[in-house]
Formats: structure tokens, C-alpha cells, sequence
């Protein structure tokens, strides 16, 4: 079963057409610094930005920072919303499962389908950056990076505050070695981040039989947890959002790395997608399938 | 003969809605069972419990000696199944549909190109190409859908509303097909509102109305001769004169003659010098029994809805009927 449902996934054509889109961002964004070389100035603008006109190969640092606030999640959401509730409005549900396939093996096969669908995505993106970055902006010696200030308007970069001015970690050269290992990580952040996502819509999928429902019902999620991570007021709560640490990835990019949030946001994440999950499964194999 | 399908007190609400209500089901080996009834009366409900996709809210189910829904992951290999309309991926090609279903479940690869091809014939379908089936026509997709529910050679076969969207050949070829399945040790239980369908095919039929089975019967019982003859005769007169007192109706040449044995009535007529047209025992319609059992579909509101407008008249039509023929009788 799960042999069929990674066929299902990379067999539509939709799959792919997302894929490509999330990856045309980033090089359209990159074409456009290129040829203008106006890149934003530190600490305004998308993370990084302002670092890869010096060099290529942190590019892909840039391109997940630009897709990972809405088009990721997007994305994301509307493959697992489809999953359970997809398979219900097409009519194929009923007859997947008198086939026979348990509920719980459908649901595990759609969830690996899922994090496929992630890896690809975030993977593609990651690839496709470096390319483009090395091409366009060429690459050098590679250095750390610091944290450029509050570089995304509205969503706060967490963390320690002190010491977070714009320059007070970057300089400590990295090897190439370094930076693909910090990519690496910045990449399991981020995927472990949309399975978080996806693990809500994935639930949201089974209680609904539209699509759409269950993918904006965890889009809804996901800008409620933005509201409330920038509202003081909600400081009590903030720790337990799904979006407060997704930006903890920047953290691998540090000289040293900073793990503090890095291993929160790992953390908060899982919870959510076992929390999830197990609804999931618990709604689903007890459900009557009326559609 | 060994049950198939049992189930006792079987009942399902959807919260204050009884759309089951306390059925006691029995489908033997072998039979070609037709469970009729009203849009409406609970045919779709009944088979998802059956099929494990309901659960049921009270009673029990066994299919082939095994509790639904405990034991249904043994049960459904063994059976094939059409719920309501057919379904498939619509980018892909009917072929490549079956292959993914057949993956989807268990008992592995053996033969599945064979199998497939061997189902695609049985519907009639063995020429399709590479086409997706977002091109199918309405038949295509119901063909394919039967195709599905025969790849694995099941022992039963549960069809729910089989001949939708299928031409009278469609419909000719398919109960043949059921038929010989049948004659091949194959279970059949099928839900139909088409009266004339089932009577065709089936060897036995429930009756639901309104979430409860009013009624479970051998078809041949039900259509056993009622003792009554129907005879046409230009002379009717005559005919009530001579047989007197057991001309129960008649109008226009036609009589109801209450009587056993169609040639001895019919020798007694010709030796009198009366002239027969026409002469049958007469039996029951399945369309009379289920009238007579079952009240208004639950899609009817107030009678009155433009659409019910050709059902009612068909109903009006055979209670008339009646009517006649018990106002002849009194």
C-alpha cells in the first residue's frame, strides 16, 4: 500500500506542478537581484538575502527563508488535506478500503506519502537555490552569517535577543563541508516543521470529506500561532505554537551553532505531529464512511 | 444450503435519523438475492455495513461464518463489491486503475495481468486502450467499476445500484454475466430500485421501507399462482353465466376466474361454445407485492414534487388496478 500511494503521489501530475513552482520563486527572485544587484540591505528583507550578492552558496538559506512562510505551507497543506478527504470526493476511499486496505494502513501509507512529498519539496527547492545562487552570484569561502536583526517583517526571530545584533556572530569562515552539514539540518528543521503542518491536515482530512476545508482549516492554524507569536500579550502561550521556533533554522547558519531553539522547535514539532497523528488515527478508524 | 450472509437485529442511526432499523438479513450460498426498495429506505446503509465501511449502532453481522466488522479484514478478499457509483482515478488509464487497486490490497501479484484481463473481458471491456478514464462514458465507468469488483474472483459479489448509467444491452449483457458467475458458485446480493431487474435475475428478494425489511422471500414463492385464472374472452357474459359465482371480476372481456387448473377451465369454456382469447393463471407482479408492502420513498414530500410526478403515476396506475379488480370482486 504505501508502494501505491508513493505511485499515486509522484504519478499526478500536480505533484510536480507545486514542486516547480515552489522552486521558481526563489530563481525568479534570484534572476531579479542579479540583474539589478539590489539586493535588500542587511537586516531588511527576506533572511539572507544581503549576504548571497557576496555569496552563491548560501543561497539556498535565502530561497527556504522566501518559500517557507507561505508557499511551503500551502503546498503542504493542500497534499495532506488531500489525502483522506481527496480519496472520499472522488469515491475511491469506499473502495480502497472493502479492497480490503486497513484504516490504519491507509493512513500510514498516505502519511509516508506525505513526508515524500516534503522531502521532495524542500529538497528541490534547497537544490535547485544552490544552483542557481553558484551561477548567478558565484561562490566564495563561505562565512557565518549573523542574525540580520528582525529580517521578516512580522514574524519575530525568537531566540536570545541579546546578542543578536546584526553583526555579532557572523565573520568565522565555513567550510564546504560546514555549510552542507548546516543545510542538512536547516532542511530536517524545515521538514520536520511542515509535517507538523501536514500532520493537522492530515487529521482535518479525515473529519471532512473536503479538501479544501481541511487545507485551509490548517492554513487557519498556522496564521492564528503568527498572530499570537506576535503578541506580547499571548507571551504565556507562545512557546507551545506550531510557528514559534520555524525559524529557528537560521540558528544553523550561527558560529557556533545556536541549538537552544533548534532543539525546541524539533521538540514542539514532534509533540504536534504525535498529538495529531493519533487523532488522526483515532478519528478515522472509527468513523463511518458515508461518502 | 449455508449462510452467507446473517445478520439480526441489525440497526444504524445517523443521529435522529434510523436509517436501518433492526433488519434480520439472510443470504444463503448460491443465491441471486435482490434487496429492494424505495430511494431512500436504507439499501446503501445496509450494504456499507455490510462491507465494513458503517458501523452499526446496534445488532450483529456474519459474512461467511466471520463478525462484521471484527473479523472484515479476512472477509473482504473474498468479496466483490460495488457501492453506489463506480470510482477510479481519473488521470489514469482503467487498466492501470485496476493494477493500483489490486496492488492496494493484500494476496500479492499472482497473475494480476491475467486476472485484469480476464475481468476487462467479462465486462466486455477487453479493448480498451491507454486512454484516462476522465473519458470514459457513464457505461464505461460502471463496466469498469464490475471489472474491479471480479478481479480477484470473489465468492460474493455485493452490488449496490449495479445497473446505473448501463444501455438495455448493458443491462442484458451484465445479468447474463451474473448469471453465469452464479451458476459458477458465485454469491450474488444486489440492491436495486428497478423492479423489473430484479425480478429477471434474482432468486430471492427483501423488501426494505423506511430502514426496516418488510419482507424476505424465494422470488418463485412469491409468484406462485394465486388461484385465480385470468381469462379474455369476446363472450364474457357467457363465460359469468356458466361459471357462476366464481367470476370474482370483469371488465371489457377480461375476467378473474377463481380456479386451479387453466386447462380443465379452458376445455369446460370450448365444450360450452364460449370463445377464449386468452388464458394464464394469474401470479403476483413483484410490482404488486412491493406496493402492497412498502410505503411512499422518503424523497417524496407531499406527492407533490415534479419530479415524483412519473413514480406516482405509476403507482396510481397499478393501485387503480386493484381497485378494479377488488371492486369486481365485492
Amino acid at each position: 500500500m504505501i508502494a501505491v500511494e508513493q505511485f499515486k503521489l509522484l504519478r499526478r501530475p500536480r505533484t510536480w506542478i507545486s514542486i516547480a513552482l515552489l522552486c521558481a520563486l526563489p530563481v525568479a527572485v534570484a534572476v531579479f537581484i542579479a540583474v539589478t544587484h539590489l539586493a535588500p540591505p542587511p537586516g531588511e528583507g527576506a533572511a539572507f538575502l544581503s549576504a548571497v550578492v557576496q555569496d552563491g552558496s548560501l543561497y539556498p538559506a535565502a530561497a527556504l527563508a522566501l518559500v517557507l512562510p507561505v508557499f511551503l505551507p500551502v503546498a503542504v497543506a493542500l497534499v495532506a488535506g488531500d489525502s483522506i478527504a481527496g480519496e472520499a470526493t472522488a469515491g475511491t476511499l469506499r473502495y480502497l478500503l472493502i479492497r480490503p486496505v486497513g484504516r490504519t494502513r491507509l493512513l500510514v501509507a498516505k502519511l509516508v506519502a506525505v513526508i515524500t512529498y516534503v522531502l521532495l519539496a524542500v529538497v528541490s527547492v534547497t537544490l535547485t537555490s544552490y544552483l542557481t545562487g553558484v551561477f548567478l552570484f558565484g561562490s566564495k569561502p563561505p562565512e557565518a552569517v549573523g542574525r540580520p536583526g528582525n529580517f521578516q517583517a512580522g514574524i519575530p526571530t525568537g531566540g536570545v535577543q541579546a546578542g543578536s545584533s546584526a553583526t555579532s556572530l557572523s565573520g568565522a569562515p565555513l567550510t564546504l563541508v560546514q555549510l552542507l552539514e548546516r543545510i542538512a539540518g536547516a532542511v530536517a528543521l524545515i521538514t520536520v516543521s511542515m509535517l507538523g503542518v501536514a500532520a493537522i491536515a492530515l487529521f482535518l482530512s479525515t473529519v471532512t470529506d473536503s479538501v479544501l476545508g481541511a487545507a485551509f482549516g490548517a492554513l487557519a492554524v498556522l496564521v492564528g500561532s503568527e498572530v499570537l507569536v506576535t503578541l506580547n500579550a499571548a507571551a504565556s502561550i507562545q512557546p507551545y505554537l506550531p510557528t514559534r521556533y520555524w525559524l529557528a533554522w537560521i540558528d544553523f547558519f550561527r558560529q557556533p551553532i545556536f541549538w537552544r531553539d533548534i532543539q525546541r522547535g524539533f521538540g514542539i514539532q514532534l509533540v504536534y505531529v504525535a498529538v495529531f497523528l493519533a487523532a488522526a488515527w483515532a478519528n478515522f478508524s472509527t468513523k463511518d464512511v458515508t461518502a | 444450503m449455508t449462510a452467507v450472509i446473517v445478520a439480526r437485529g441489525l440497526t444504524k442511526q445517523f443521529g435522529a435519523v434510523l436509517a436501518v432499523d433492526s433488519i434480520d438479513l439472510d443470504v444463503r450460498a448460491g443465491d441471486r438475492y435482490g434487496l429492494l426498495g424505495p430511494n431512500g429506505s436504507g439499501k446503501t446503509t445496509l450494504v456499507r455495513m455490510l462491507l465494513g465501511l458503517v458501523y452499526a449502532t446496534r445488532g450483529e453481522i456474519e459474512i461467511m461464518d466471520k463478525p462484521v466488522p471484527r473479523k472484515i479484514g479476512e472477509i473482504l478478499p473474498e468479496i466483490g463489491a460495488l457501492v453506489e457509483e463506480p470510482a477510479a482515478y481519473p488521470h489514469l488509464s482503467g487498466r492501470a486503475n485496476l493494477r493500483l487497486f489490486d496492488a492496494a490490497g493484500p494476496g500479492g501479484r499472482r497473475n494480476r495481468r491475467k486476472r485484469i484481463d480476464d475481468a476487462l473481458e467479462k465486462v466486455g471491456l477487453e479493448g480498451i486502450d491507454r486512454r484516462p478514464v476522465k473519458t470514459y462514458s457513464l457505461g464505461m465507468r460502471q463496466r469498469l467499476g464490475l471489472a474491479a469488483a471480479l478481479v480477484r474472483q470473489p465468492r460474493l459479489l455485493i452490488l449496490d445500484e449495479p445497473g446505473n448509467g448501463l444501455d438495455p444491452r448493458g443491462i442484458r449483457d451484465f445479468r447474463q454475466l451474473l448469471i453465469e458467475l452464479n451458476a459458477a458458485g458465485t454469491t450474488i446480493f444486489l440492491s436495486s430500485h428497478l423492479l423489473g431487474e430484479v425480478e429477471l435475475l434474482c432468486t430471492r428478494v427483501g423488501i426494505l421501507d423506511r430502514g426496516r425489511l418488510v419482507l424476505q422471500q424465494d422470488l418463485a414463492q412469491l409468484q406462485a399462482p394465486t388461484g385465480r385464472i385470468i381469462v379474455e374472452s369476446p363472450d364474457a357474459a357467457q363465460v359469468a353465466a356458466l361459471l357462476n359465482g366464481r367470476v370474482e371480476a370483469s371488465s371489457g372481456g377480461r375476467l378473474v376466474v377463481r380456479h386451479d387448473d387453466p386447462a380443465a377451465l379452458n376445455a369446460r369454456l370450448v365444450a360450452a361454445g364460449v370463445r377464449v382469447t386468452a388464458m394464464s393463471a394469474q401470479r403476483h407482479s413483484l410490482e404488486e407485492v412491493v406496493l402492497a408492502v412498502t410505503g411512499a420513498g422518503s424523497d417524496q414530500v407531499g406527492g407533490a414534487a415534479a419530479d415524483e410526478a412519473a413514480a406516482d403515476r405509476a403507482a396510481g396506475g397499478a393501485a387503480a388496478d386493484r381497485a378494479a379488480a377488488d371492486g369486481g370482486a365485492g
